[in-house]
């Protein structure tokens, strides 16, 4: 996993692109991919990986539907579901008039009719408008019927931040969804988990927030398509042993950038990847600390209330007793998510985890 | 439709059970049986001749938290609706798959969309054997259709001709608000045209209009032409709710001008006119309907709580470790296991 990273990561300095030049035209989307090679394992970026995930699922389900704005006949505004539509038709993948609570309020309606719904949000910020359907009904339908009207429902999200965007555009949604009862969250780091994610959650039963890091949609990955390894939980993708970064989306990449800086230094930094943020997976969480002493939790959400402040509970609660230093929280500040001159002062970049290991690293008691 | 005399007769009975399990519910409320209740009092006929035409074996219905005569005419089992009020469970005990009933929805206007979905993931599924869709039926009021989500789902309808009809009781107040402040324009039937959806107005306090408009509404939408709003004038001649004091925003004067003539009696008079039934069939029909009500506060009453475990039990399909563990502690140090 950690060989991949390297050339994983975005060149320090080089702007992102911004929202309409980031999506490739559809020839290229083609042009790139399916150079698999014997172990079945292919590189390819995660928007394509995500398409694949889609394309296989719309194969294997009959019974699912993918649906949101501009999904159809363009392939969405990040061509995730591109080419979908001409090859399931405009039953199975559709547009819809541009309001998203009645995309996620329809979503409801599909589950008791007997399909499972795969919608998008066209943005994480677009996401509000749809938090009453969200929170109020998919959270709480499947309780609310006693069991009887499960809502297989897997919302995917482009989201976070890092290309530039408009208002709305960049936002951090886990410790929202993760906070009520009912959903359950995930969000991959690399082509690989994309893939496999995005396949599982598509068969779970249960509604899914899909978070997908999109700076990352055009890094490319290699995927072992018939190897998913284990698909709940979080996921150690470099061992170290002086401290635990812990991170999920983007910001898994970019403590492996950090892990590779210490090592100069002769830090040995261990990278969790959290993968499931709901439910989040205390046991691994308490096996890397409990091996490492400290932890060092990095998101790009605000910091307040955010899924840190959970992390950094269920460690101490695990690890108190080996614990060397108070769990350090590196993330966005409580602030609206800046614009882009601005927002790589504001999502924890290398220095700012550096200084975070730094500060476990460093702290004595009394 | 057919309107027999037998269907009358029927409507009539349904009505008057409706009436009466109603009354007897704010009773109970008063009693102290259900912590509260949300009366329907005058909505009978809108509420039996709409819910009377569902197909159960092919429609859904999705109601709000004022359908109780809806739940009725479809055959739902009283104690099972009753249960939301009497605070055992918030969607009710009824199974909504079998019932075809969805859980009693406290959003005002939350399940409209639902109705749309389920319509569209029927229309995907094809049509039935005789070349028809099933139907979608929601509910909602003149206050919901101020909420966004009507908008959305009656143009989402529209524009992918899902097989809805949108039943809106437009009974006069959303709890505190006359209709002429909460409805633009007076009516939430006009607004259809703007989708280029059909509707129709009736008079929600005549059972048989309302029966035949919502019936010509589903064999609208049944044959694939797309959705169809029916808006039934009625008043809501209780308070919103148990805890709701009407003096506060209108008097007993304005009720009984702005009430008209009740729709229980108004059904008596024509089945009375027409010769259709006799003086004992209206006895026997209030007989019934004390008995039943009787019934249902007996079942009301052998109810119990459900154990405290269902908490946890419902929340997902496939539960976390979390909810296991939070199950285990509450367990522990619960004196209710």
């Amino acid at each position: 996993m950690s060989n991949e990273v390297a050339e994983d990561i975005q060149p320090a300095g080089s702007p992102p692109p911004v929202v309409d030049q980031g999506a490739p035209r559809r020839a290229e989307t083609r042009a790139e991919t399916r150079a698999e090679t014997p172990g079945n394992t292919v590189t390819m970026s995660m928007q394509q990986a995500l398409n694949r995930a889609l394309t296989e699922t719309l194969e294997e389900n009959p019974k699912t539907l993918v649906f949101g704005e501009d999904v159809g006949r363009l392939g969405g505004v990040f061509r995730i579901t591109d080419g979908l539509q001409q090859k399931f038709g405009a039953d199975r993948v559709f547009d819809t008039p541009l309001a998203e609570s009645g995309i996620l309020g329809m979503s409801v309606g599909l589950a008791m009719a007997g399909w499972h719904s795969i919608p998008e949000v066209q943005f994480d910020g677009f996401a509000y408008p749809a938090t009453n359907q969200i929170i109020s009904q998919i959270g709480r339908m499947n309780y609310r019927s006693r069991g009887t009207m499960p809502m297989p429902i897997t919302l995917r999200v482009p989201s976070f931040g890092g290309i530039r965007a408009p208002e709305h555009h960049g936002e951090s949604l886990e410790a929202l969804f993760a906070h009520v009862p009912g959903l359950k969250v995930v969000s991959p780091s690399s082509p690989h988990e994309a893939y496999h994610q995005l396949k599982y959650a598509a068969t779970r039963p249960d509604p899914v927030m899909f978070m997908e890091p999109k700076s990352r949609y055009w890094q490319k990955g290699t995927v072992d398509l018939d190897n998913a390894g284990t698909r709940t939980g979080a996921a150690v993708v470099r061992e170290g042993k002086h401290a635990t970064l812990v991170a999920w989306g983007a910001m898994v990449s970019r403590c492996l950038q950090v892990a590779e800086l210490a090592a100069e230094d002769g830090v040995e930094l261990e990278v969790l990847d959290m993968r499931w943020l709901k439910p989040i997976d205390a046991s691994a969480l308490a096996a890397s600390v409990s091996r490492t002493r400290r932890a060092v939790v990095v998101h790009e959400a605000p910091r307040t209330s955010g899924l840190g402040a959970e992390v950094a509970s269920t460690v101490t609660e695990q690890c108190f007793k080996t614990l060397k230093a108070p769990v350090e929280r590196v993330t966005g500040f409580d602030v609206p998510y800046p614009s882009g001159d601005l927002e790589d002062e504001y999502i924890p970049n290398i220095d700012r985890i550096l200084f975070g290991v730094q500060r476990v690293l460093e702290y004595r008691r009394g | 439709m057919n309107f027999s005399n037998e269907t009358l007769k029927e409507l009539y009975r349904l009505m008057v059970s409706v009436r009466h399990v109603d009354q007897a519910a704010v009773s109970w409320q008063r009693q102290g049986l259900l912590p509260a209740y949300a009366p329907e009092l005058g909505q009978e006929a809108a509420q039996v001749g709409s819910g009377y035409v569902v197909d159960t074996s092919r429609d859904f219905v999705f109601p709000t938290y004022r359908e109780m005569g809806v739940a009725r005419a479809m055959g739902v089992d009283m104690v099972e609706y009753m249960s939301t009020h009497k605070a055992t469970w918030h969607g009710g005990m009824y199974n909504p798959v079998e019932t075809r009933l969805a859980p009693i929805q406290a959003v005002v206007g939350g399940s409209v969309l639902h109705a749309v979905g389920w319509a569209h993931g029927a229309r995907l599924n094809g049509p039935d054997d005789d070349g028809t869709y099933p139907v979608a039926m929601t509910y909602f009021g003149d206050g919901a259709s101020s909420q966004g989500d009507v908008h959305e789902a009656m143009n989402f309808a529209a524009v992918m001709a899902a097989p809805v009809v949108f039943f809106v009781q437009n009974n006069g107040w959303a709890i505190s608000v006359p209709t002429e402040r909460q409805v633009a324009g007076g009516s939430v039937a006009a607004r259809a045209a703007g989708y280029g959806m059909e509707s129709v107005q009736v008079d929600g306090d005549d059972v048989v209009a309302v029966a035949e408009a919502t019936s010509r509404a589903f064999e609208h939408a049944r044959a694939g032409k797309g959705p169809m709003v029916v808006e039934a004038m009625t008043y809501r001649r209780g308070p919103h709710s148990t805890s709701d004091d009407p003096g506060r925003y209108r008097t007993l004067d304005q009720e009984r001008d702005d009430a008209g003539e009740d729709p229980v009696t108004r059904l008596r008079k024509r089945l009375e006119a027409d010769g259709v039934a006799d003086e004992p069939f209206f006895t026997r029909a209030v007989e019934d309907a004390k008995a039943e009500a009787e019934q249902i506060r007996a079942g009301i009453e052998a109810l119990g709580s459900r154990p405290g475990s269902e908490m946890f039990e419902y929340v997902f399909q496939e539960s976390t470790p979390a909810l296991h563990e939070q199950a285990r502690q509450w367990r522990e140090e619960s004196e209710h296991v």
